[in-house]
């Protein structure tokens, strides 16, 4: 047994002095670890995100010296969208003093959000996750701002109704998800609407293990002959769906997806795609200063993995808006603590006071670029309107004006939720922390 | 009494009700099955000449498809690129021969499969350095394969045939004549047949088996290369195929591990049952029972068969 | 020149029989449980004991678990993960269910659950072998799988369709959920793992062990001196399974806190799978060297470019990490095809008669 003794101890001698050198992280910077995953079979969705997420962030860096004149250390974990990795990514980055952590996957986000309390290391899973994570009161840890996938999913049913899901009444509504947590989530609330409303609701689930692998449900979608087909993908089921489409003749402007295909997505099916609808947010297209800065400052000094021509893509400047809220929340949290050096108590009151409007994103250089939106203790979400964009074959084009989520039936929906998630959740703690904007 | 009618008469008189749409269900899984076949088939060869379970051929039909597309996006011309990555499949080919099956000559089956598990992580890593672990769109025009549809007219409807898919099933054919040609009309093809049989005699007769298992690997690489295309061109060329090779397992299994019309004939069992049973029967269950559906397949034909509807049977001594 | 028997007597067969018959060798175990149980929990940081240790352990009991039906009787499983997943499920439908009744029952008798479905589906085992026997127990895994994400019932019905831990505790110190320190959970699971692998070790060195070997090493002849296949085999897989489940209740209530479906992929199933291999099949202890080689090892190679002052892409290192797991397993299988447990033997025989080797 000696030798697994001297194997275990080198292996922990190692660990330990692997720790070692991290809690010396300087003094005077705030550390932002980005989890991402630009390998694995989602490596498709993943690296677009991490580049944009760590583009603007080296960007603050190159032009300003960071955030309030403290230079940010930006380090990237590969978590390959796997929840164990995760996990180790977090135990990793923890002891130097993270002030944020951005999980990227929905399983690491309901992995850590029991722990961010303990922790104190607020969680930012932007628009997934948890949708109940937006009551404040219940999760003052946790911010899934701008929309959660239940606001998702009304935006989309009111488009396709023109204006109110009512007016869907005795038609058919196909629903074509990811069969994971994610895509089933929405699920109960759909099932409600089309009782309530008086549609009928087909579902096609995609397993992930078929996401590539998509005839089955197309056949079914051939023969239910839906009205209209949300679409809840994520990484090869997004390309493949939109293929298989194409191929099944199904009329694309019927189609809408969530927010989370990107152009790579719609461009590979190549001119079956065109008409192709899915929700935003945000601008795309590399149309603005702040990008034009990314560009100069960091893509074109090789300071980034960033292909040439990725700059503009959705999922791109989804993880500029990503590292827009870190920056802003490390902003807010200086402004309202006073120090320079803010710990993650002091971001999560950051994100707990968000207020980006116009005009701030115009000092930011990104002038139109989003709805403005407010986070409070109580909504750690915000419920934005989103828009409708279609693709034409080669860009996106904004399909239709900024669209509300049905609050009536969101709001009762996300109360429940979090109730819920308390009461089964034995000894979950009630909300101690203070807040600043009451 | 209502669960027994949707059971059993419901799906009936649907496909009776609409002919087109069980039509087109039949020939969606018949190219599945094809696919499926083309992947089990890879095995099947490395399998009867050495022995090896290989469970990474669904990695290199990833590997040779992305290599392909990689070497296109840097600038290579297709037809080079293509040349290029049946070379590369070679070198493949050569480099497993040398570095992992020389030195594990003779030992236990499970060793060997565990070694190519080795080889898929090998795989994997590489790929993902070399190309970048983003999705990549087949060249299917560069590689002048047909894109759009034919619609069939039948009674009740029509049944779209996909000109990708029909290419891919002939591809798949002619791929399957060729083999059955090489096995049986040349030198190598029967030097390859008395080595499946008996290694040692084979062997002691002068038949080189590191030669032999260089061929069968490079061929495998060479129908890991067509299967990755014609997937690719389905969805795209990505790691989460991998995932989709593992269906070529209930193939294999079906159509017994040494048997090459077997693997042909469980890929279209396998490939159509799924799809009509996915089809008809999956909507009782709330959808989404392919991913099982192929395993319960072939397990029920193995619980009667327990060398698979093809394999040579097996004989137990003490 | 330390590691020698003699002057050791046996004067009793229990004695001879005795798993660790050298005196050397119960010393050397009495060390490492002194590590495991005072020094880790003493001088290891977080990172050590909640990414390392916690997971490495609850692994390694899967291994052996697996190992009971594939290195002992030789039937090959690729549904482990699934199995595991049926323990972490049952758990969290029991706990639900009698919150009253401690944590830490439901995670040994969710090992039961898991016990009667690999029953179940161990039955197929009587007619087909091998390979075939693989493919069969694939079923197992995507079946189950399947469960797991369609069943609502199985996670109470929660919004995120995921297993949530609630926090519970144990003599008024708190066991899972997020206020549990990682040394009392490290603690908890260590006292598992180690009351679990001293159970096995001496089931494997009894009259079932020769049993199941007997089968493994031809089930015919096994069968033709008196022992019942269908006892034999069906006893590996409820056993086989019980160590399973266990593994995979302690892996989402000590270790991951919550789970999808998705943790229980087949992914697992090949990962345990692996470290048998590697360790060594039909080995308890190369159950945990399996899990060093497989776990540990990666995270050791990801730190590694840290340490040594290069700084390389997140990305990189990891698909560097992919490469050279692949080329140490090749090498590994090489090396000693009989597994890292069969060179720890090896080496133990030398040093037996070092310094005159005969």
């Amino acid at each position: 047994m000696k030798t697994m003794t001297l194997f275990k101890s080198a292996v922990g001698g190692l660990a330990l002095s692997l720790a070692a050198p991290v809690t010396a992280v300087a003094e005077d910077s705030i550390y932002v670890p980005l989890f991402t995953y630009r390998t694995g079979p989602f490596a498709g969705s993943g690296t677009p995100i991490a580049d944009g997420m760590h583009d603007y962030l080296a960007m603050l860096n190159e032009r300003d010296g960071g955030i309030g004149g403290v230079k940010l250390v930006v380090d990237e974990c590969e978590t390959g969208y796997d929840t164990k990795k995760g996990l180790e990514c977090y135990d990793a980055v923890k002891p130097k003093n993270p002030v944020i952590v951005n999980p990227w996957s929905t399983g690491i986000t309901l992995s850590l959000i029991p722990k961010a309390s303990v922790d104190k290391i607020p969680i930012l899973s932007m628009a997934y996750g948890l949708s109940a994570s937006a009551r404040g009161d219940v999760f003052p840890w946790v911010f899934n701002p701008p929309a959660t996938y239940w606001d998702g999913l009304s935006e989309i049913l009111k488009y396709v109704g023109g204006g109110s899901i009512d007016a869907l009444k005795g038609k058919t509504v196909g629903y074509l998800y990811f069969d994971a947590g994610y895509g089933r989530e929405p699920i109960p609330m759909f099932q409600t609407l089309a009782k309530e409303v008086g549609f009928t609701l087909k579902l096609y689930p995609v397993a992930p293990a078929n996401m590539q692998n998509q005839s089955a449900q197309w056949l079914d979608i051939r023969r239910d002959n839906p009205d209209f087909l949300v679409m809840y993908g994520w990484g090869a089921m997004n390309p493949t769906a939109i293929k298989e489409a194409a191929k099944a003749e199904f009329p694309m402007d019927k189609l809408v997806s969530i927010w989370w295909p990107n152009d790579a997505d719609a461009a590979s099916a190549g001119d079956g795609a065109k008409g192709f609808k899915m929700l935003n947010w945000h601008g795309t297209g590399a149309n603005y200063p702040a990008l034009a800065d990314i560009q100069k400052l960091v893509i074109d000094k090789g300071k980034s993995q960033t292909p040439r021509g990725e700059v503009g893509e959705v999922l791109y400047n989804r993880g500029v808006y990503n590292s827009v809220l870190i920056a802003e929340a490390i902003a807010q949290a200086q402004k309202i603590t006073g120090k320079k050096v803010v710990t993650g108590e002091d971001v999560r009151r950051g994100l707990e006071n968000l207020n980006l409007d116009a005009a701030r994103f115009k000092e930011l250089g990104l002038d139109g670029f989003a709805g403005s939106f407010k986070t409070t203790c109580a909504d750690h979400n915000s419920h934005s309107a989103t828009f409708v964009q279609q693709w034409d074959g080669a860009k996106w084009t904004k399909a239709s004006d900024l669209i509300g989520p049905d609050t009536a039936r969101v709001e009762p929906l996300l109360d429940e939720a979090a109730k819920a998630y308390a009461e089964k959740n034995a000894g979950w703690p009630a909300r101690s922390e203070p807040c600043d904007n009451k | 009494m209502d669960l027994l009618r949707a059971i059993f008469i419901d799906p009936f008189a649907q496909m009776i009700g609409s002919p087109d749409l069980l039509a087109q269900t039949i020939w969606e899984g018949f190219v599945g099955g094809v696919l499926y076949a083309l992947i089990a088939l890879g095995f099947v060869l490395i399998f009867k000449a050495s022995g090896v379970f290989n469970f990474a051929q669904g990695i290199m039909m990833v590997f040779a498809a992305l290599t392909l597309v990689g070497l296109h996006e840097k600038g290579v011309p297709a037809w080079v690129a293509l040349i290029l990555t049946i070379a590369v499949m070679y070198a493949l080919a050569v480099g497993i021969e040398r570095l992992v099956l020389r030195p594990l000559v003779n030992q236990p089956d499970i060793i060997l499969f565990m070694a190519t598990f080795g080889i898929t992580y090998f795989l994997i890593g590489l790929g993902e350095l070399v190309f970048g672990g983003n999705p990549k769109s087949m060249i299917t025009k560069e590689l002048f394969l047909p894109g759009g549809s034919i619609d069939l007219h039948i009674p009740g409807g029509r049944v779209q045939l996909q000109k990708l898919d029909i290419a891919a099933a002939a591809v798949a054919l002619i791929m399957v004549a060729g083999l059955a040609l090489f096995f049986q009309k040349t030198r190598i093809g029967r030097a390859l047949r008395a080595v499946a049989d008996d290694h040692q005699a084979a062997l002691s007769v002068g038949i080189s088996l590191n030669q032999i298992w260089v061929i069968v690997w490079f061929t495998a690489g060479v129908v890991a290369l067509a299967t990755g295309i014609f997937w690719g061109a389905r969805s795209d060329v990505s790691f989460a195929l991998q995932v989709v090779a593992l269906k070529a397992l209930p193939v294999l299994i079906l159509g017994g591990l040494t048997s090459v019309p077997g693997a042909i004939v469980g890929g279209l069992i396998i490939g159509i049952g799924e799809k009509l049973g996915e089809f008809y029967w999956g909507p009782l269950l709330g959808g989404g029972i392919e991913s099982w559906l192929a395993y319960i397949i072939a397990l029920a034909f193995l619980l009667f068969r327990p060398q698979g509807l093809f394999g040579e049977k097996i004989i137990e001594r003490i | 020149m330390f590691y020698r028997e003699a002057g050791q007597y046996k004067t009793t067969y229990a004695a001879d029989m005795a798993i660790f018959p050298i005196r050397q060798d119960r010393y050397g175990l009495a060390l490492i449980l002194l590590i495991a149980f005072v020094a880790i929990p003493a001088f290891g940081n977080q990172f050590l004991i909640n990414t390392m240790m916690i997971p490495f352990l609850i692994l390694s009991l899967a291994a052996i678990g697996l190992n009971l039906l594939t290195g002992y009787t030789g039937l090959l499983s690729l549904g482990t993960g699934a199995f595991m997943g049926v323990g972490a499920y049952a758990c969290y439908k029991l706990e639900t269910f009698f919150p009253q009744v401690n944590i830490l029952v439901w995670i040994v008798v969710s090992g039961f659950v898991s016990a009667l479905v690999g029953v179940a589906f161990g039955l197929p085992s009587l007619r087909i072998k091998g390979f075939y026997l693989a493919v069969a127990t694939l079923a197992a895994q995507f079946f189950l799988e399947w469960c797991f994400a369609r069943v609502p019932w199985l996670v109470n019905y929660n919004d995120s369709g995921a297993i949530e831990v609630p926090s519970e505790t144990l003599f008024g110190l708190s066991v899972t959920g997020p206020t549990a320190t990682p040394v009392t959970r490290y603690l908890v699971v260590l006292t598992i793992v180690a009351a679990m692998a001293w159970i096995a070790s001496n089931i494997v060195h009894g009259r079932i062990g020769r049993m199941w070997m007997a089968v493994r090493d031809m089930d015919i002849a096994a069968e033709l001196i008196g022992i019942r296949l269908l006892r034999a085999k069906l006893l590996a897989f409820a056993v086989s399974s019980f160590y399973v489940g266990v593994a995979g209740a302690m892996m989402v209530f000590l270790w991951l806190g919550a789970a999808e479906a998705e943790a229980f992929n087949i992914d697992l199933s090949f990962q345990i799978l692996f470290m048998i291999i590697i360790g060594g099949l039909g080995s308890i202890v190369g159950a945990f060297f399996g899990a060093t080689i497989i776990h540990l090892l990666p995270i050791a190679l990801r730190a590694l470019p840290a340490m040594v002052g290069l700084s390389i892409d997140a990305a990189r290192i990891d698909q560097l990490t992919f490469m050279i797991t692949g080329i140490l397993i090749i090498v590994f299988l090489i090396a000693e095809p009989h597994g890292l447990a069969r060179l720890w033997q090896t080496a133990k025989q030398k040093l037996r008669v070092w310094p005159f080797p005969y």
